[in-house]
């Protein structure tokens, strides 16, 4: 049956050539990584480049635009909210929320997928049938709705919001190392260590693993940007991290209702979001472009 | 084209039997809905009554097979909250939904698929940069914020499309452009991508040095080539609009299934929950399997 | 059996092909002169990656867009090179026609035999080069297929891939081209059937005097089919004869050394001598004879100076700085 091609490694490729060409160097990669950096020292670093803290009130600014507009000030370079909170701070607390629950999560859920998916190409047979089945099961819904369902069983938080990322993600690892393995088995090197006697499992680990850790990786580097999307979704939606915890979705869902007379509410947390989705996609695609030209992934 | 597609039809009936004992099992975990049902001042009896008629009381295998017995004959239980079979309240809500998932997937199609073909014939070009970066933003701009983005602009700002509610045809206008331009984004690249792929094929190649006219190849040949993985992909694309359509129905008040779903879950209503989420598989497991179907009539390598 | 005299068909001079970037190019073709008479049939032999395909279809310029193309193609006086791509349409399939390597890949999976060849036949009408008297039935039969009225109506993947490459033949010569490029035309098939197909080149010629570039790593086919041989080597033209000349009296190392690697059958012993070394990047030639690595005979010369034509005889010349002295 006709492979479907992937979305955007070989067109994006030939774009990313004339940008390389032009400079010596590929920029946008470059210029995504770097922003992809940002995001992530902002996690780590938080509270120490936040001007305030993400929840501290200021009633003498409530509502204050971004410094340029009239009424701002440089003491909270992108206004406030209505309750007087630094829209920066927050923006900065959001970062180390969303990139927290979306780096645990990917990172279980990439250990969990790839150890079963490990076992299911591996032993191959009734146990790959069956994890093959659930695999199917998990990926039987639209995330967001299977999302959802876990919430509900499970509750909200930043806790929960993991596990339920965690449920959502760890199918897709399953999938993609099952069909890498049962692939990279019938190379002649794999077979070879079988005939020597080297047990399956450490074939599996010695061999294979290393064979798919690229498509792996830039799995996982794609579904973080997922993985963002998803939990500002549910905390949009009332069902994700919970106040005082800070979330750029979370964030969006609070400035709505004051949408028609403080837009720094809504336009910052989006934009912060489209960023750092974006930024995660690019470097994935720039990842599976340079690890994949021909696009299996 | 029979076994293929008896190998499809089993597959999707043990997904859904999986699917069935995972929501199960979610709806044990969510542990004993006797106090959200009871009134505070039901007496021990009362409670009881309610766990016997419930079948609570029994062990979990057998409280499975009547779970299974009851939703197989279109039963899941009374909402919570509107004291109404819930399988009633998702049908209801199911039109607003597919109207909404349907009209804007028609969308993204008008859009994404002459973009991807222009894009792919103009390969490196000023042109297909643009129309990668309109992908790229449509991927990563979650819909629930160009919802309101919409809404600011063109409800607030301007005040030319109504911000919420359901019913004329200028109430679908923010809707369907919110997720059509997140679905649009996806069937650009996929028909990018796999339109490249077939105007590299052999026959492509040697259809040119017959000199035939360049229109027959694209949009005869090429196309038809690339329309199969689209196809497929259409189907997995339909679940996402359906997920996208949870959120965007929330931002616009749309009352669909999403909206039904997420305030079920805020009210821990959840037989409407239940009902919601399985009916969802069902249907996206449909959609993906007429696709298949479709698929085995376009291509006569399957059905021979 | 060509004519001599009359002005050549095609021209090819100069010719090269480079891919990769500007500062470090790889030529894949790299200066390649030669001529083709009407009705005359040209084998091209050489490893795979010595650019026999870039010449192909630098000829009929379906060269990818990435591809810097040089030099001049002459055919029938015209500079195909300097041809808009709509002119260049025009001549294709009805003037210079071309059939690929791979029969299976290169029909339509999704249409029939007949809505292919119904399509090719309408443009040929359409521009005159043909009428209604060929019909889809009789140019299968041209080509020897068996049951034509059944494999009308067949898919490609209910077509053997000797059948498809006869469809995809008469498809090339549905208008009776003047030059007719087959890039490989057997590679993929199953040996019983090559010589089926080889003769059906001859047999076009024949008929119609059509010029044929044939292209395989078949040299035992091109011995029998070709009047005429040119070896290439890394983009070069490195040795050019009659058939039978440069196959009784190969001139250049390579010529030798490919010729040496055609199976040799002693008794019931089979041996076969692959010429070692590898096709050397293209990107990195080095200085000199680009062969010069991989050959038995090389001296200092071939290591330091690109080696000249040396005309060897009638119509025999050779790229080699040893080709006058006898092996
Ligand atoms: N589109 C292309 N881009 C880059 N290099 C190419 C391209 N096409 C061919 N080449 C290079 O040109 C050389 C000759 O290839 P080809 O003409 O296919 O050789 P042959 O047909 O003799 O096997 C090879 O080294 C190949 O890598
Ligand atoms: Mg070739």
């Amino acid at each position: 049956m006709t492979r479907v091609a992937a979305l955007n490694a070989s067109s994006w490729w030939s774009l990313r050539l004339r940008w390389r060409r032009r400079t010596g160097r590929p920029r946008l990669p470059v210029l995504s990584m770097a922003l992809c950096i940002l995001l992530i020292f902002a996690a780590v670093a938080g509270g120490a480049i936040a001007p305030f803290a993400p929840d501290e009130p200021d009633f003498t600014a409530i509502l204050a635009p971004p410094f340029w507009m009239e009424g701002g000030s440089t003491m909270h370079l992108l206004g406030t909210d209505q309750l007087g909170r630094d829209m920066l701070s927050r923006l900065i607390g959001g970062a180390r929320v969303s990139l927290l629950t979306a780096g645990a999560a990917v990172l279980v859920a990439g250990t969990i997928g790839v150890a079963l998916g490990l076992i299911a190409g591996y032993l191959g047979g009734l146990v790959e049938a069956a994890i093959m089945r659930v695999v199917d099961a998990f990926l039987a819904l639209p995330f967001i709705l299977m999302a959802l369902a876990f919430v509900s069983a499970l509750g909200t938080g930043i806790g929960n919001i993991i596990l339920v990322m965690i449920l959502t993600n760890w199918a897709r690892y399953a999938r993609l190392v099952r069909s890498e393995v049962v692939s990279i088995k019938k190379r002649d090197f794999v077979l070879l260590a079988r005939v020597a006697g080297v047990r399956p499992m450490a074939i599996a680990l010695r061999h294979v693993l290393p064979n798919a850790m690229t498509s792996i990786l830039v799995l996982a580097v794609l579904d973080i940007g997922r993985a963002i999307i998803l939990e500002s979704s549910l905390s949009f939606l009332g069902l994700g991290i919970q106040p005082p915890d800070v979330s750029w979705g979370l964030a969006l869902a609070e400035g709505r209702t004051y949408m028609s007379v403080a837009w720094w509410l809504t336009v910052w947390p989006g934009v912060a979001i489209v960023l750092g989705v974006m930024s995660f996609n690019l470097v994935g695609d720039w990842l599976r472009a340079s690890f994949d030209p021909r696009g299996v992934l | 084209m029979g076994p293929f597609i008896l190998k499809r039809i089993g597959q999707t009936l043990i997904t859904l039997l999986l699917l069935t004992i995972l929501i199960f099992t979610l709806a044990r975990l969510t542990g004993d809905p006797t106090p959200l049902v009871m009134p505070s001042e039901a007496t021990d009896a009362d409670r009881t009554f309610f766990r016997e008629q419930y079948g609570l009381d029994r062990p979990l295998h057998e409280q499975y097979l009547v779970f299974l017995r009851n939703i197989l004959s279109g039963d899941f239980g009374v909402s919570f909250r509107y004291r109404e079979p819930a399988m009633n309240l998702v049908l209801a809500a199911i039109g607003p939904t597919l109207q909404l998932a349907g009209l804007s997937m028609l969308l993204a199609i008008i859009i994404g698929v002459p973009l991807g073909i222009a894009a792919a014939l103009r390969q490196g070009s000023w042109f297909a940069a643009i129309v990668r970066g309109y992908a790229g933003l449509g991927q990563a701009m979650p819909s629930f914020w160009v919802g309101l983005m919409l809404i600011m602009l063109l409800s607030i700002t301007l005040p030319i499309f109504p911000s919420s509610g359901y019913g004329g045809v200028a109430n679908f206008v923010l809707p369907c452009v919110t997720l059509a331009f997140f679905a649009s984004a996806s069937v650009t690249l996929l028909t990018w991508a796999n339109m490249t792929e077939a105007m590299r094929s052999d026959f492509v190649q040697m259809e040119r040095v017959l000199g035939i006219p360049n229109r027959l190849i694209v949009l005869k040949h090429a196309l038809r080539n690339a329309s199969l993985p689209i196809v497929t992909y259409l189907g997995l694309q339909f679940g996402l609009l359906l997920g996208g359509a949870v959120v965007t129905e929330r931002v616009f008040a749309w009352p669909g299934v999403g909206q039904l779903v997420v305030e079920a879950i805020l009210n821990r209503d959840f037989p409407v929950v239940q009902a919601s989420v399985l009916l969802t598989a069902v249907l996206f497991m449909t959609v993906n399997l007429c696709v298949d179907l479709l698929y085995a009539v376009l291509d006569p390598r399957v059905s021979a | 059996m060509h004519r001599e005299t009359s002005p050549p068909i095609l021209t090819v001079k100069d010719l090269t092909v480079a891919f990769g970037p500007m500062e470090r190019p790889a030529r894949a073709v790299a200066g390649l002169n030669l001529t083709l008479q009407p009705g005359e049939i040209l084998g091209i032999a050489g490893e795979s990656g010595s650019g026999k395909s870039t010449l192909c279809n630098a000829i009929i310029r379906t060269l990818p867009r990435s591809a810097r193309v040089g030099g001049e193609v002459r055919y029938d006086g015209r500079q195909l090179l300097a041809l808009s791509e709509r002119e260049m349409r025009g001549l294709r399939g009805s003037e210079i026609s071309m059939v690929l390597q791979n029969p299976m890949t290169s029909l339509d999976p999704l249409f029939t035999i007949g809505n292919q060849v119904d399509e090719v036949l309408r443009e040929r009408r359409r521009q005159g080069q043909s009428n209604d008297q060929v019909t889809a039935i009789g140019l299968l039969r041209r080509v020897h297929l068996t049951a034509p009225e059944l494999r009308l109506r067949q898919y490609p993947h209910q077509l053997s891939g000797g059948m498809r490459q006869r469809v995809l033949t008469a498809m090339a010569t549905a208008a009776t081209p003047r030059l007719l490029i087959a890039d490989e035309p057997t590679t993929a098939l199953d040996a019983s059937i090559q010589d089926e197909i080889l003769l059906l080149f001859r047999e076009i010629r024949d008929r119609a005097g059509t010029a044929i570039i044939i292209v395989t790593h078949d040299l035992s086919a091109i011995r029998r089919l070709s009047d005429r041989i040119i070896v290439m080597y890394a983009g070069r033209l490195v040795e050019e004869g009659p058939t039978a000349t440069v196959f009784s009296a190969p001139r250049h190392p390579y010529t030798r050394a490919l010729l040496d690697s055609l199976p040799q059958v002693e008794g019931d012993t089979v041996t076969l001598k692959a010429i070692p070394g590898q096709v050397p990047n293209l990107a990195e030639l080095p200085h000199g004879c680009a062969f010069a690595d991989r050959c038995p005979v090389a001296i200092a010369r071939c290591r330091t100076e690109d080696p000249t034509e040396m005309q060897l005889g009638l119509r025999h010349r050779a790229f080699c700085w040893l080709a006058d002295t006898a092996s």
